[in-house]
């Protein structure tokens, strides 16, 4: 049996993680739009369907608490609370970009909400994280470093040093996986040893759990319990949120290799459709609600690729300015 | 000024940054308990216990990366790879994420980093631990490369790029370890990047040259000097910022010179510095800029065959003739 929502988490919260899937879904279907214009350029991966995972982690974390992405990270900084404008025109190229337009989709990053960052070497978080995490233990601060990454990325070698080395200094870093199942166009089953990734923490004494990654409330429950362990223990702990992303790898990826049933059957589990039943079903919000919060999404994204549009690209000095201090 | 070696100066540059700033760290690979495998890191975990001076393990690319994680959490981490050859284990944290944080985040961090690794050939350890990478770290913009010749420039240079904001590459030369020189006991001397130390004056021709170059490039002098060759020698110290300006300015003055480098020849650094003499002295040169350079080979151990690999003062000597009264 389901737990009821309002036994979690009051009712304007709730409201809150619906606010921000719909705001991370429509902003995500925003860009494939401007890709396809031609208004962003580049690699750009989507986080349609993944939506549970990076809105009830950070509901679950303490805003003092760093996060740390790979290149699938929109909703990641948006949730955080990055400026979907400023985002918006990052991937436009625009000046007014959240990094002027020198980072672009795969490089968000804004230190003043902890967001430290996505990364596009995958893999290249983890060592990242552990640093972060050793600054903050080394400083007496009460935070921990939260590392997002792929099912892909547990193969790479920074994900084992990563995880030795996080329980050998006994730093407070939580892993997040979000297991999509795919690597680009490489099944996990095809790739790791142990399809089952939460297991492959067992050689490093760091205990770990695996949660629905299409439940928000299952996720933020999952990650606020863990973090609170991690903060408490200072040491790390890993979570695997089993997921499904519903577009290709990136807007280059058709996703051929994925069977249409396979589809059909994590469509019928959406995380926002599904959350937004259970918030009727327990009188929390009514249908009109949910119709203004979406109503009110895209108004917001619109404003932002208004913004983006609008602003002006970076000057050609800029491009020998930021890389020395 | 105190006379002491090349290794001690690093040392004390170390301890005395330590005490100064509590969020300079250090670790690396038997940094700690063992105090490093050259012994640069002796009795820093005496003075400054564990939670300072860590031991990690043998994981390099993530050394630097958790330097790189812990200098964005506002530490000043100086970490130590135990040689140069193991930094091509890091190169993905060198150079995709240490040199480009700032930069591709938009100026909104830094990193007051520095990554310590002895290097350089000519002790017989065979082609893996041989190498001179200098090149590789020059060629990547947002690094810092830094590389002295002597004691005291190893101590001011080390202060300098840890109290630095920007990711620092501090190359020591493993055979340069126990040469000794006098040196500045004030706490707050500090040796400038990006200035070059024109170490030896002359008028006919100039040796541009850094770290052990530098020493070989003062012994070929010295030789020419006796058969009235008067050479000027520039130690550049830096190699990102390059002063390119004091180079210039000595070639200009010679009309002649010499580039001395330790890493391999084919597009190695003396071939940029080379360029950079013609393109800005074409019309006063009175000869054409000549390398000497590492043979284009992986490092063999005989030392009877390894000594041909690297420059010589010899082979500096007869590179000067050449640029003096040609072939």
């Amino acid at each position: 049996m389901e737990t009821r929502l309002r036994a979690v988490l009051p009712d304007q919260q709730l409201i809150r993680l619906y606010e921000q899937m719909v705001l991370s879904r429509e902003f995500e279907e925003s860009c494939a739009e401007q890709y396809t214009k031609g208004h962003i350029t580049g690699f750009l991966h989507l986080y349609s369907g993944q939506e549970a995972v990076a809105v009830g982690a950070t509901a679950g974390l303490h805003k003092d608490d760093y996060i740390l992405s790979a290149y699938r990270e929109h909703a990641q900084a948006i949730v955080r609370g990055a400026d979907p404008k400023r985002v918006m025109a990052e991937l436009f190229g625009k000046s007014t970009g959240i990094c002027k337009g020198k980072g672009g989709s795969m490089h968000l990053f804004d230190p003043s909400l902890n967001f430290m960052g996505g990364y596009a070497i995958v893999g290249g978080q983890f060592p990242i994280a552990c640093g972060l995490a050793f600054s903050a233990k080394y400083r007496g601060e009460d935070r921990l470093a939260a590392c997002f990454f792929g099912d892909g990325a547990v193969n790479q070698g920074t994900f084992h040093e990563g995880l030795n080395w996080a329980r050998l200094w006994e730093l407070p870093v939580l892993f997040v996986c979000e297991n999509n199942f795919y690597g680009i166009g490489t099944e996990v089953h095809r790739s790791s040893a142990i399809p089952d990734i939460h297991k492959r923490t067992c050689g490093y004494d760091i205990p770990s759990e695996k949660v629905d990654g299409m439940d928000v409330l299952a996720v933020y429950a999952a990650v606020k319990r863990a973090a609170e362990w991690v903060r408490e223990q200072s040491r790390p702990y890993l979570i695997e949120a089993v997921t499904y992303r519903f577009r290709g790898h990136s807007m280059a990826d058709p996703a051929k290799y994925r069977s249409a049933a396979e589809h059909e059957v994590w469509k019928a589990r959406d995380p926002i459709p599904a959350f937004s039943k259970r918030l009727l079903e327990e009188g929390i919000v009514t249908q009109p609600q949910l119709d203004a919060i979406l109503e009110k999404a895209r108004a917001k994204v619109n404003e932002a690729v208004t913004f983006a549009e609008e602003s002006p690209w970076p000057e050609d000095g800029a491009v020998w300015e930021d890389i020395y201090v | 000024m105190s006379e002491m070696t090349y290794r001690d100066a690093l040392n004390l540059a170390l301890k005395e940054e330590m005490r100064r700033d509590p969020s300079v760290v250090t670790f690396g690979e038997d940094v700690a308990l063992y105090e490093g495998s050259f012994k640069v890191t002796r009795g820093l975990l005496a003075e400054f216990g564990e939670e300072r001076v860590k031991d990690t393990p043998i994981s390099e690319n993530t050394i630097v990366g958790v330097a790189v994680g812990a200098a964005m959490g506002g530490l000043r981490p100086v970490a130590e790879l135990m040689t140069v050859n193991f930094a091509l284990l890091a190169m993905d944290q060198i150079v995709d994420h240490m040199a480009k944080i700032r930069s591709m985040f938009g100026g909104q961090t830094f990193l007051p980093m520095v990554v310590r690794m002895p290097g350089g050939g000519g002790s017989q350890l065979g082609a893996q631990h041989s190498q001179s990478l200098e090149t590789y770290f020059m060629h990547c913009p947002g690094l810092r490369v830094v590389y002295p010749a002597f004691p005291a420039d190893a101590k001011g240079l080390l202060k300098s790029a840890i109290r630095d904001n920007n990711p620092v590459i501090f190359l020591e030369h493993e055979l340069l370890y126990n040469s000794k020189g006098e040196v500045p006991d004030d706490p707050e001397f500090l040796v400038s990047f990006g200035r070059a130390n024109v170490v030896k004056e002359g008028t006919d021709v100039t040796i541009v040259a850094y770290a052990r170059m530098t020493v070989l490039a003062l012994q070929a002098a010295a030789e020419l000097e006796q058969a009235g060759i008067s050479c000027e020698v520039v130690d550049l110290r830096t190699l990102n910022p390059l002063d390119t300006e004091t180079m210039i300015a000595s070639a200009r003055k010679t009309g002649r010179a010499v580039v001395v480098e330790e890493c391999w020849r084919t597009a190695g650094l003396g071939g940029d510095l080379a360029h950079r003499i013609h393109e800005a002295c074409f019309e006063t040169l009175l000869a054409p800029v000549k390398r000497v350079a590492g043979l284009d080979v992986p490092m063999p151990y005989s030392r009877k065959i390894e000594k041909l690999c690297i420059p010589q003062p010899e082979s500096i000597v007869a590179a000067v003739k050449e640029v003096l009264h040609g072939n």
